[in-house]
């Protein structure tokens, strides 16, 4: 901590300090800061010790106005209630929470549940400049909006309960610097890959990332909402993307958008990095290198061109990897075949990713003998792409479509990997076991999963 | 919370990389909505394989987890911390630690110490050649010490104390309320509410 306060807000600052510098409560030497929280979303999983917390110590929920949960990791994605006990009581534990607590809950069934981080974009509750949490390390992705969005664990969760703060030490900034255009076919998803393969799982350990350059603003907000997402991928504790006018077009008219909308946007135009603000760390990665891109390994930094072919081994990690998938070096990657394409979660399950599945499914059928799962991000996101008739392009070909939630992301519902199982996933996770013990996961983008549902064989659409 | 002082235990030495929270405990376990009893769902995956470490007795009783760079990457489960704890675990010593698991451990009052590769790995050596070998994580003396190696670490001055004194974050900020409500009273209306 070189920079002294009145040095900090005389000079040139970024946009992730600029955030933090707002909303600082208190501020000591020797001590974290005390950071104001203005949205806390919440869900069924890392929550129910958090409240038992609560109640063991006769606290409650300082600002339940600030505070909004749904259900999303245990739901199934057929329609009936909740087969597995266990998840039901989950499920349940969280409703009797909010009900005692005063939260407002979007469950099963209701028009406005989904996954946490496609809800609160989506209901127009995360805005630029502010601090957002919630305990799921995918938080990240509402800094697609120049929010401060990081994930915390269940203590913390009952921390922002209690006092709506977070006592927290400033992590350092980092400037992604994206330069050049996307070549066509080359979606948000394969950015974020490759940027991941290029520094790495811990490559942002410590960092707020700020994604900059040409490429970044041409993406569209589902698109930024993509790249922040995978920030936590590269270890970074939160991803950042400064607000312009496709933030504002996104935003305006949504339920939760500022009334005095003039001056919100006035507000928001300030939040951009100060011209002369330097960042701890500076990385430039050329849009124009990148193409289609796949995972072969076990970590999302395991990836490679689509193109390309299995890589030879660097370390004993990478042996590990490549026998945990059944791989061999020098096999082309186009020649892996899979068991299951998963569409969707909260990094790809959103209405611009199934329009890209839908321009590649339609008119066209699924391999035969391969499982396809499409499932929205939300209600609202199913809702908007049977309106569209997605929907029916989706079972015209033979996909299942299905209704709202995490599902195959994770193995907590009914959606899962049967062992030694492979699949080509939208989601951003392919460690061992994560979308069902023993499975293999390929992470690729909506495109690439939808051509590859089509041939069996990891594809790009060019190569249909 | 427990206080943390002084420690002194065996290790296992963990040489993987990566290790990440879906490693240390896989989802299937995180249903369960009471905070103890995680410790049959750590690593539960390679529990399987008869060689993994954990499968070896002369580790039984081992309080100190010696791992290889970028631990508990990934999801911010805390259950992953409850289960190491729960196992008996007390430290963990790491090249790397991902962010949000270095802050969830020592909400808990499970130390991660991080030290350099080859610091790491001569613990690792030493572990694997001697089972019985004890080491000792002095966090008054920022300091791991073991047979032939003493080398210190870096912690802040506040977490140290907080570590040290057994002290309950929500307690300490509640001491604060009325810089809260300040800070409320200045808040931007335009900022969203939820009901
Ligand atoms: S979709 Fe996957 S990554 Fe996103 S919140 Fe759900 S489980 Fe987590």
């Amino acid at each position: 901590m070189a920079r002294t306060e009145s040095a900090r807000t005389v000079s040139a600052r970024t946009m992730a300090e600029k955030v933090w510098d707002a909303h600082v409560v208190r501020r000591t030497d020797g001590e974290p800061d005390l950071l104001y929280i203005d949205l806390h979303l919440i869900h069924e999983v890392t929550s129910p010790q958090a409240f038992d917390g609560l109640r063991n110590t006769g606290r409650t929920v300082r600002r339940p106005d600030l505070t909004i949960a749904t259900e999303d990791h245990n739901v199934p994605t057929t329609s009936g209630p909740i087969e597995d006990p266990v998840s039901r009581a989950q499920v349940d534990a969280l409703r009797r929470n909010c009900e005692e607590f005063g939260i407002r809950l979007h469950p099963m069934g209701d028009a406005s549940q989904g996954i946490v981080h496609v809800i609160g974009p989506q209901l127009g509750l995360t805005q630029p400049g502010m601090t957002v949490v919630c305990g799921d390390s995918h938080t990240s992705t509402h800094g697609a909006f120049g929010a401060l969005a990081f994930g915390i664990g269940t203590s913390e969760v009952e921390h922002v309960l209690a006092t709506q703060t977070l006592p927290l030490q400033r992590p350092k900034t980092m400037a992604i610097e994206v330069e050049g255009a996307l070549p066509p076919g080359v979606s948000a998803k394969d950015l974020v890959l490759g940027i991941i393969t290029q520094i790495g799982t811990g490559g942002g350990q410590g960092h707020i990332v700020e994604y900059r350059g040409e490429a970044i603003r041409g993406l569209s907000m589902e698109g930024r909402m993509t790249v922040c997402n995978m920030s936590i991928e590269a270890g970074a504790r939160a991803g950042m993307i400064a607000p312009d006018e496709t933030t504002f077009d996104y935003l305006k008219g949504r339920v939760h958008a500022p009334q005095d909308w003039e001056a919100a946007v006035a507000a928001w135009r300030e939040l951009a990095t100060d011209e002369g603000a330097t960042f701890d760390k500076v990385v430039k990665v050329d849009a124009g290198k990148l193409s289609p891109w796949v995972t072969w390994g076990t970590n999302p930094g395991q990836g490679a061109a689509l193109s390309s072919s299995v890589p030879e081994p660097r370390d004993a990690a990478d042996e590990r990897a490549l026998e945990y998938m059944g791989l061999t070096a020098g096999t082309p990657l186009r020649d892996v075949a899979v068991d299951t394409v998963f569409i969707g979660s909260c990094t790809n399950g959103r209405l611009e990713d199934l329009r890209a599945v839908a321009e590649v499914l339609k008119g066209r059928k699924v391999a035969d003998g391969v499982r396809v799962l499409i499932v929205p991000g939300s209600v609202a996101v199913k809702e908007a792409a049977e309106a569209e008739g997605l929907g029916d392009v989706f079972e015209a070909a033979g996909a299942q479509w299905r209704g709202a939630g995490c599902s195959m992301c994770l193995a907590m519902n009914p959606d899962k990997l049967a062992p030694g199982e492979r699949s080509a996933s939208t989601s951003n996770r392919n460690f061992e076991g994560r979308q069902g013990p023993g499975g293999r996961t390929h992470l690729v983008s909506p495109a690439v999963a939808a051509a590859t549902a089509v041939t069996g064989r990891l594809t790009a659409p060019a190569d249909l | 919370m427990e206080k943390f002082t002084v420690h002194t235990g065996r290790a296992v030495p963990l040489r993987r990389s990566n290790v990440d929270t879906d490693q240390i405990i896989p989802a299937e376990y995180l249903k369960r909505v009471t905070r103890s009893g995680f410790e049959d769902g750590l690593f539960s995956a390679w529990r399987n394989d008869p060689s993994f470490v954990l499968n070896d007795s002369r580790y039984d009783g081992a309080t100190v987890l010696v791992a290889g760079p970028d631990f508990g990457t990934g999801s911010s489960r805390e259950h992953a911390v409850w289960a190491l704890q729960d196992y008996g675990f007390r430290a963990v010593i790491s090249p790397r630690f991902a962010d949000i698991f270095r802050g969830n451990a020592l909400k808990g009052g499970l130390l991660p110490v991080q030290l350099s590769e080859s610091d790491v790995a001569a613990l690792q050596d030493l572990a694997e050649s001697d089972p019985a070998a004890e080491i000792t994580v002095d966090l008054d003396a920022r300091e791991v010490r073991a047979p032939g190696l003493t080398v210190s670490f870096d912690i802040d001055d506040y977490t140290r104390w907080r570590l040290m004194e057994g002290l309950d974050d929500i307690g300490l900020t509640l001491r604060h309320t009325d810089d809260i409500a300040a800070f409320e009273a200045s808040r931007p209306a335009r900022m969203p509410v939820t009901q």
